[in-house]
């Protein structure tokens, strides 16, 4: 299986904090793999380091067979990347339409073939009746579901989702899963993720992250079964002498 | 939509086109000087309106046109054709250098550095007092203010050219606001970092849209020299900058029709206020205060908010 993009070392350091440390990761094409752990474990910034939001210390980033550790963000979201935010980030003052027509329009060409990539990815999330409406005055789980949106409409070939079940109701967590699964036919999606029941029913592979390393990674089920990670979530391990 | 903001616009410029020839002698003169200045306002809301960006030195870009124009003619010895294209390259210049330099800087650091740079051409203008006569400035003569023909010092003319400047203006920010790339401003303006992770190149946008505000505020500089024949370093001083900024905010930050709405309004308030008393700026401050307390969107902002969601 061809790897879609992979990490050699990539490390960041805030000021004497070491972030992400000396990280090797490899993500074969077709893909779902989760990555998780505790909260300040470095997922935030390791994937913000991939689509080139935050600069790394050291290391680089491999996307397609290309170093892109020097590129600008934007002209990694061109060769096919996707970022949905952790913090909700739409813009507010613009029709939810518009909002997913920014998202299409850097790789379609005429306004219909946008026109129709916005309605088919906001189908897809279930708010293909919202259209109209201003961004800014969707509920919150709306536009945690208009962030995905984007995301789908970029047509990526890797699809970053950080946290995208945050605040989604239990119908719309469903749903979710049935879409990440159904988007998985096309797209490498890479998924930070707290919820676990998303995880296990969704991922192929899972990524654990703890202290800026990776801590594990295998299959979901053995992922659960790992003493080192179940260690790690629960705040037992050693060097915490509980 | 689009034939509603094409009525809209088409009906103004067509109203314009009739006042011309309603309007008594001296209203006449001052919609002529409103339409120049009302472009200028309309250049600085691409920046400001749709993009986001608050310039605190436009002055800069109008007195790079006006100059551009005006010293061509003075010292070069062009005809007003081939002066009016040097000074919109003026602005295209100073703007790209100007671009380039201060939007390495976001927020507060751009509205200072826009600032500074304009002070720094203010007084350039002073100091080559040989060549601008400084202060004082210099008058364009009658008989050079001829346009292919037509003598732009008659005031049904310099009507008409004002006119034709101003339908210009308004027409390219409505091409600008459907185009891709005017999206792709107001979706700066909106969430810049968001736009970046779209796959956007967000400072090549942002010069776009300083280099086409500084370029059309050149234009309008040079215009305003030409068709009203004087050139003054006034017109590169500091009020210069915050003119279209408060034009902008009392029209309507962010809609076409909104500098040309701010324009008028500002210049007759304070044209009648001081008809009546000699402290008109208090009159025009709390005309200022009380819009902004009301109308917080401006003119047309309020309007659209309210009325005519479709207002471009």
């Amino acid at each position: 299986m061809t790897v879609l993009l992979s990490t050699r070392g990539l490390s960041k350091h805030f000021s004497g904090l070491h972030a992400v440390e000396n990280v090797d990761f490899d993500l074969p094409a077709g893909q779902i793999r989760a990555l998780i752990g505790p909260n300040g474990a470095g997922k935030t910034t390791f994937v913000g380091m991939l689509c080139g939001r935050i600069t790394p210390s050291a290391g680089a980033v491999i996307f397609d067979g290309q170093d892109i550790s020097h590129l600008p963000a934007h002209r990694r979201i061109r060769l096919g990347m996707a970022y949905t935010f952790q913090i909700t980030s739409v813009f507010p003052g613009l029709s939810v339409a518009e909002n997913v027509a920014l998202a299409a329009r850097p790789h379609l060409r005429g306004e219909a073939e946008v026109a129709a990539a916005v309605q088919d990815a906001l189908d897809r999330v279930g708010l293909g009746g919202r259209t109209g409406q201003v961004a800014g005055d969707l509920s919150y789980g709306h536009q945690r579901l208009l962030e995905i949106a984007m995301g789908i409409a970029q047509a990526p070939r890797l699809l970053i989702l950080d946290e995208p079940t945050q605040g989604l109701s239990d119908g719309e967590i469903a749903a979710f899963k049935a879409l990440i699964r159904d988007l998985s036919a096309t797209t490498t999606i890479l998924l930070i993720e707290h919820n676990m029941s998303v995880v296990m029913e969704t991922a192929d592979m899972v990524t654990v992250m703890n202290f800026g390393a990776i801590l594990a990674e295998g299959r979901p089920e053995e992922i659960r079964a790992d003493p080192a990670v179940q260690a790690a979530y629960l705040g037992t391990d050693a060097d915490a002498g509980t | 939509m689009i034939s509603r903001s094409l009525a809209l616009h088409g009906g103004l410029i067509a109203l314009l086109c009739v006042l011309q020839f309603v309007l008594p002698a001296y209203h006449h003169g001052n919609l002529a000087r409103i339409m120049v200045l009302a472009t200028y306002a309309g250049a600085y809301n691409i920046m400001f309106g749709y993009t986001g960006l608050l310039s605190l030195g436009h002055a800069l870009f109008f007195a790079a046109g006006m100059y551009g124009m005006g010293l061509a003619m003075q010292h070069g010895g062009l005809s007003p054709a081939p002066a009016m294209a040097v000074g919109l390259l003026a602005g295209l210049a100073v703007s790209a250098v100007l671009g380039v330099l201060a939007l390495r800087t976001a927020g507060v650091a751009f509205m200072i550095v826009t600032l500074m740079f304009a002070q720094a051409g203010y007084l350039a203008i002073l100091y080559f007092g040989n060549w601008t006569r400084g202060d004082e400035g210099f008058v364009i003569q009658q008989a050079e203010r001829a346009l292919a023909g037509i003598d732009l010092s008659d005031p049904t003319n310099r009507y008409f050219a004002a006119l034709v400047l101003f339908a210009l203006g308004m027409g390219l920010t409505l091409r600008l606001v459907r185009s891709r790339f005017g999206r792709v401003l107001v979706a700066i303006r909106e969430n810049e970092e968001r736009t970046r992770m779209l796959g956007y190149d967000v400072f090549a946008h942002k010069l776009g849209a300083v280099i086409l505000s500084g370029t059309l505020s050149a234009v309008a500089g040079a215009a305003y020299g030409l068709l009203f024949g004087y050139v003054g370093a006034t017109f590169g001083a500091v009020q210069y900058s915050i003119f279209p900024l408060l034009w902008v905010l009392l029209g309507g930050a962010g809609t076409v029709i909104g500098p040309f709405l701010g324009t008028l309004f500002m210049f007759y308030l304070i044209d009648l206020s001081s008809g009546i008393t000699s402290a008109y700026m208090l009159v025009a401050g709390v005309a200022l205060v009380l819009l902004t307390l009301f109308a917080p969107q401006g003119l047309a902002g309020e309007i659209r908010a309210r009325l005519w969601r479709w207002l471009p």
